[in-house]
């Protein structure tokens, strides 16, 4: 993976989301304080949002182009995007919400990735058919990992995806996101304000601070465990 | 009171009917622009919502009035109508049901408006970036989402449709058998002081709004499906 992101603007409430940066690691980690633009990044990438200015290129594809008025659909980007709230279709069941890719893709697209395959990395077979209200915190975050993963993604977006569970639940959740990694090869941008889940999950770690990028190394350049096993960012 | 007479049931018969015809010819119209009020920002928004809200505070009659200029032989609704057709709109059974829609469509809008507002955006969001088109999104997402106030809205114009007098008044006139509706029914009967006979209209006329009114309210207290 291969994201080139130049000269991006985005004027929000307070200051503009200002960056500049080519990523290509297996999950590259967005940390900051809320309301530093990690979300505002995210859409930006995903196409659901316009920035002012700035161009963005994934592997060779333009996605945007602010200056020439270029912006590429959301959905012929194959991102994929799982919001803080996980957003799962109330009025569909896990089955529904993990087969929504099948039934709304592009004629002729051959997901690479199994609803089979899926179901059994993330656990969910026995979720299949229960409707998303009954769905416990962990599980809902489980289905919306699955239903982004069967979109066959070049790149999955996870918007502090952990942020409603407890300790406890984002240890047993954590080790899904690994598989996805590890397993799919689906190279993500990890947004979060939690630094023991950035540490436990990515190889780059981005810093933003009021809409800009002011650190990046790999995480343990940037964090230290204290008290283990839990960590802080290191003094900059 | 009298045996309700087979002309009674006809007039009740034909006024829901026109109802149904008139909020159906509104509904895709409707949720089409209640969508663009509630999703989208564009230039003349303000005005096309002051404009559409019109008939809901004119007097009924003036937007008759207005009606039967634009839909009269002469008129540029009604030549072309006629041209296209070989057939009048004015003093018509058309006549009625155009009436109706129009006194209609302003509930229509903003309830279809308030229901699509209602739908969090994150889960279109989501869609698109699924794979779903813009089309597919709103047929799959957020109209299943939006539809039970969306049917509540419709069941709401319809009412207010059964209703509808001065501007049908106007472009349809009161012709027994070819435009008469309950509420013109009712007016003529009570000025002819056939009390007796306009009190059986009444009680059709409250007991059909009454039954759209309890339907629009229960689809809208229904839990949402969670």
């Amino acid at each position: 993976m291969n994201l080139e992101i130049t000269g991006l603007r985005l004027p929000l409430t307070a200051f503009a989301l200002e960056v500049d940066a080519r990523l290509g690691a297996r999950v590259t980690g967005v940390f900051g304080a809320s309301g530093a633009g990690k979300t505002s990044l995210l859409e930006v990438v995903a196409g659901l949002r316009r920035p002012a200015a700035g161009r963005i290129v994934l592997d060779g594809d333009l996605l945007l182009d602010a200056g020439r008025r270029f912006a590429l659909a959301p959905e012929r980007r194959r991102i994929g995007y799982v919001p803080q709230d996980v957003a799962l279709f109330p009025h569909l069941n896990v089955r529904q919400n993990l087969c929504y890719r099948h039934a709304a893709g592009p004629p002729g697209h051959r997901p690479e990735i199994s609803y089979a395959h899926v179901v059994e990395v993330l656990n969910l077979g026995d979720l299949a058919g229960r409707r998303v209200g009954s769905l416990s915190g962990g599980e809902r975050q489980r289905v919306a990992f699955g239903r982004a993963v069967l979109a066959s993604p070049r790149l999955l977006l996870l918007d502090e995806p952990l942020d409603g569970l407890d300790t406890e639940l984002k240890q047993r959740v954590i080790p899904y996101l690994v598989t996805i990694r590890d397993e799919f090869g689906i190279p993500m941008l990890y947004v979060s304000h939690n630094a023991d889940e950035i540490v436990a999950l990515c190889d780059d770690v981005l810093l933003l601070d009021r809409g800009r990028c002011t650190r990046r190394g790999p995480p343990a350049a940037l964090f230290t465990a204290s008290p283990a096993p839990h960590y802080v960012l290191k003094p900059g | 009171m009298p045996p309700v007479s087979p002309e009674v049931w006809q007039v009740a018969w034909f006024t829901t009917w026109v109802a149904a015809a008139g909020t159906a010819l509104i509904l895709a119209p409707g949720v089409a622009l209640g969508w663009l009020l509630a999703r989208r920002d564009w230039r003349g928004k303000l005005l096309v919502e002051t404009l559409v809200a019109l008939p809901l505070v004119m007097p009924p009659v003036a937007t008759g009035l207005i009606l039967l200029k634009l839909l009269g032989r002469r008129g540029i609704l009604g030549h072309a109508f006629e041209r296209l057709f070989g057939t009048e709109v004015v003093f018509t059974w058309r006549a009625v049901v155009v009436a109706t829609a129009v006194m209609s469509f302003p509930l229509l809008v903003r309830t279809a408006r308030l229901a699509l507002e209602g739908v969090n955006p994150r889960y279109e969001q989501v869609a698109r970036t699924l794979g779903a088109g813009p089309w597919r999104t709103f047929w799959t997402i957020t109209l299943p989402l939006a539809a039970r106030g969306l049917v509540a809205g419709a069941v709401l114009a319809f009412a207010r449709a059964l209703g509808e007098f001065g501007a049908t008044i106007m472009v349809a006139g009161f012709i027994p058998g070819r435009t008469a509706t309950l509420s013109t029914s009712i007016y003529h009967l009570v000025q002819l002081s056939r009390d007796d006979e306009a009190w059986g209209l009444l009680a059709i006329s409250v007991g059909l709004a009454f039954g759209a009114l309890w339907l629009s309210e229960w689809l809208l207290r229904r839990r949402p499906p969670a």
